[in-house]
């Protein structure tokens, strides 16, 4: 029989890690803190190259033979195309101003996920090839070799990171960690190392417009429903149009808000509003997706998805486009559609029909945020609101990380808020705005099976959350972002029970007072309205 | 002078001492981030563990109350159920209050404690261990809660209006499950 420990050994175990230098600490791929990988079939619709099944945790990633010069080439080549990549490979003072600031190290303990040091995963290997140190002196300069063990600690790492943006934010140079993510999932996407849950809806929206892969006819039908549910709750009756010729207007909007519950509610809040306008607007079934997943797998294939947008705007004869509650498609559209794809110029400078603004900050794109157009109805009085429709809800309002921290807008949501309801109070300060924590499953990390992950990475947030649900009884957490709307349901249920999460036109359409509605009984979701308890 | 007094009055360097040992449970850079970054925000796993333990210690004082005291075990446990911890790594921080308490008394010569005295802390504090087992399988349960409610909520409109072209929209189609939601926008 084998001998146990004794009670004296038991009692004895040293938890402590041993000291280690970085490049020492293997890659241990613990389950729940990675997706699975991508599969071949949606590689090949693609046109990616490697296209076959394989699995993180088997020890044969079934790589092609000259993988590392594929690898090195990729490289070579973008470090020559993308100034602010080799700027970013050579710049780094490693002050440790960023180390801190990244919510999976926040809330892991993970030094690798340190900013610095994941972005040194790849300097290092940058430094063996690429600089004249790093080839003579080897590791005494930071440098080493690409392995096999380097290439599934990129893997594991940079797929460890949102793309958020929080670390530049304190970084003295500007350097911008997201744009070293992308460069090296780009790498190895050159090599077939996706992950599942992004190069699925990716291959979705490639052969379908949207990421969830729905047809015309269904997202139709969706929509629909909705409408069925806001003539029992309104009274009123809406006719939306889909695909409509000279329209004024063209909605693009996330698909998630089509499909998923509570963004479902975000989407009757557009309608309901739209309707109330009288806006000359269409929907479309071919641009049905805002969201861009190609994102997160090459600068192309975000361009290639992105192009359906103008390209409906073009075909349908539209003056300019609104676009709906997301984060990381405004990051997309706000810094990359007008060179990708523009100049938009049978387009015209948006001009809201209802106040005769002007949007000239999107002067050149043509295209604007929901958000700005609600918040400049509201600014003009507009809009006939009852808040005290919202008197259940304490609101707090989380910025979204690529509304915020890539296109700025920081106002328009926080003053629609404040107007449909009354009951609002902000997190602290260096949990907001600019220095937003993201929801932690950004960037195509919101699968199922890296659970574990996305809590570490929403804790910061969630921490936040908690603290204004003790000071102040908030309830309900708001964004404008369809991934958020998904993501942070999961992150409150683990960290703060008792809050929920919601669209800011979800909070704007149960304010909203329609000419003709019946007296409202309930809000968007059915539940009854503050003071009809009873009924 | 009793063991409740010594304890009482020692607080500060027992929290210290404490802290510094479940610190030592992660890699070094982790842990002086963890020890000196003192905004709650900035650092929540920090500030959730010493406030934690603070209020652990207090309840161990004054007796082990399991209804006062689960809320601080539950902060701290829910955090390591999903960091890179097995489960007997997760709670060990239970047990090391022993040793910490038993290197204090060490070093008081005025201090005489009784067997009895010893018995019933070490007592308390098995207690508590016992607690936190019980919290950290619920927090990892709720995890695959989270992850069933996800993968239902994403095919849950599907289903609805599935029901809805068979037929009536029954109430309990009309319901969304509690809990969290997915989808891939």
């Amino acid at each position: 029989m084998a001998k146990g420990p004794t009670p004296e050994e038991l009692s004895n175990i040293d938890y402590t890690p041993p000291p280690k230098e970085w490049m020492d600490v293997p890659t241990v791929f613990k389950p729940g803190t990675f997706c699975w990988g991508a599969k071949g079939k949606n590689l090949q619709i693609l046109e990616f190259p490697n296209a076959r099944d394989w699995t993180p945790v088997e020890e044969d990633w079934k790589l092609p033979e000259n993988w590392q010069e594929i690898l090195l080439e990729g490289m070579k080549e973008r470090l020559g195309k993308y100034r602010s990549f080799q700027l970013f490979m050579d710049i780094c003072v490693r002050c440790g101003a960023c180390a801190d600031k990244c919510h999976f190290f926040v809330g892991g303990g993970d030094p690798k996920n340190m900013p610095v040091l994941r972005a040194e995963l790849l300097r290092s290997v940058y430094r063996k090839h690429f600089t004249t140190a790093g080839k003579m002196l080897g590791k005494v300069a930071g440098a080493r070799e690409l392995t096999l063990d380097v290439l599934k600690e990129w893997w594991y790492y940079f797929f460890q990171c949102t793309e958020c943006r929080r670390c530049s934010l304190f970084c003295p140079y500007g350097i911008d960690q997201a744009e070293i993510t992308m460069m090296g999932r780009e790498l190895l996407n050159l090599i077939g190392l996706n992950t599942d849950w992004i190069s699925g809806p990716v291959a979705n929206c490639y052969m379908k417009g949207n990421h969830l892969g729905l047809e015309p006819h269904t997202i139709v039908s969706n929509i629909e429903y909705m409408l069925d549910d806001i003539e029992t709750i309104t009274g009123i009756k809406i006719n939306p149009s889909f695909n409509r010729k000279g329209a004024e207007i063209l909605f693009v909007t996330p698909s998630g808000d089509l499909f998923a519950d509570p963004g479902t509610y975000t989407c009757m809040g557009y309608l309901m509003l739209f309707h109330e306008l009288g806006l000359d607007y269409t929907w479309s079934t071919y641009a049905s997706e805002g969201g861009n997943f190609g994102f997160f797998t090459s600068n192309e294939m975000a361009k290639r998805l992105n192009s359906k947008i103008y390209a409906e705007a073009k075909r349908l004869g539209v003056k300019y486009i609104i676009g709906g509650e997301c984060g990381h498609m405004w990051r997309v559209i706000h810094q990359y559609m007008d060179t990708w794809n523009g100049p938009a110029d049978f387009l015209e400078v948006p001009v809201s029909p209802i106040t005769g603004t002007r949007f000239d900050t999107a002067k050149s794109l043509k295209m604007i945020h929901i958000a700005e157009f609600t918040a400049d109805l509201i600014n003009h009085g507009k809009l006939k609101l009852d808040p005290s429709r919202n008197d259940d809800l304490v609101v707090t309002y989380h910025d979204s990380c690529n509304t915020s921290r890539g296109m700025g807008l920081l106002e328009e949501p926080r003053y629609i808020i404040k107007n449909v309801c009354n009951h609002f109070h902000e997190m602290p300060e260096n949990t907001i705005r600019e220095q937003t924590f993201c929801c932690g499953s950004g960037t195509g990390l919101n699968a199922g099976e890296n659970m574990e992950l996305r809590m570490r990475g929403g804790f910061p947030r969630a921490n936040a959350v908690k603290y204004v649900k003790e000071k102040h009884g908030v309830n309900m957490l708001a964004n404008i972002c369809a991934i958020d709307r998904a993501t942070l349901s999961a992150a409150v249920d683990y960290w703060v029970p008792g809050v929920r999460v919601t669209g800011v036109h979800e909070l704007v359409a149960n304010a909203l007072i329609m000419k003709g509605e019946k007296k409202r009984e309930t809000n968007l979701r059915g539940e009854p309205l503050p003071g009809k308890e009873g009924n | 002078m009793t063991l409740e007094t010594f304890l009482s009055e020692k607080k500060p360097a027992l929290i210290e001492k404490w802290f510094n040992l479940i610190l030592a449970t992660y890699p070094a850079d982790t842990s002086s981030f963890l020890k000196n970054q003192k905004d709650r925000f900035t650092n929540p796993v920090g500030h959730t563990i010493y406030q934690g333990i603070e209020k652990i210690l207090d309840e161990l004082v004054q007796g082990v109350d399991l209804d006062r005291v689960s809320p601080f075990l539950d902060n701290i446990l829910r955090v390591r159920a999903v960091q890179d911890f097995t489960a007997s790594q997760a709670v060990a921080f239970i047990f090391s209050l022993k040793n910490v308490v038993r290197e204090e008394i060490k070093g008081e010569k005025n201090l005489t404690v009784s067997c009895d005295e010893l018995h019933k802390l070490d007592s308390h504090i098995d207690a508590l261990a016992l607690a936190s087992f019980d919290i950290f399988m619920k927090c990892r349960e709720k995890l695959y809660d989270i992850r069933a409610n996800e993968l239902r909520n994403m095919t849950f409109r599907l289903v609805q209006r599935a029901n809805a072209l068979g037929g009536e929209r029954d109430a309990e189609s009309e319901s969304p499950p509690e809990g969290s939601n997915n989808d891939n926008a």
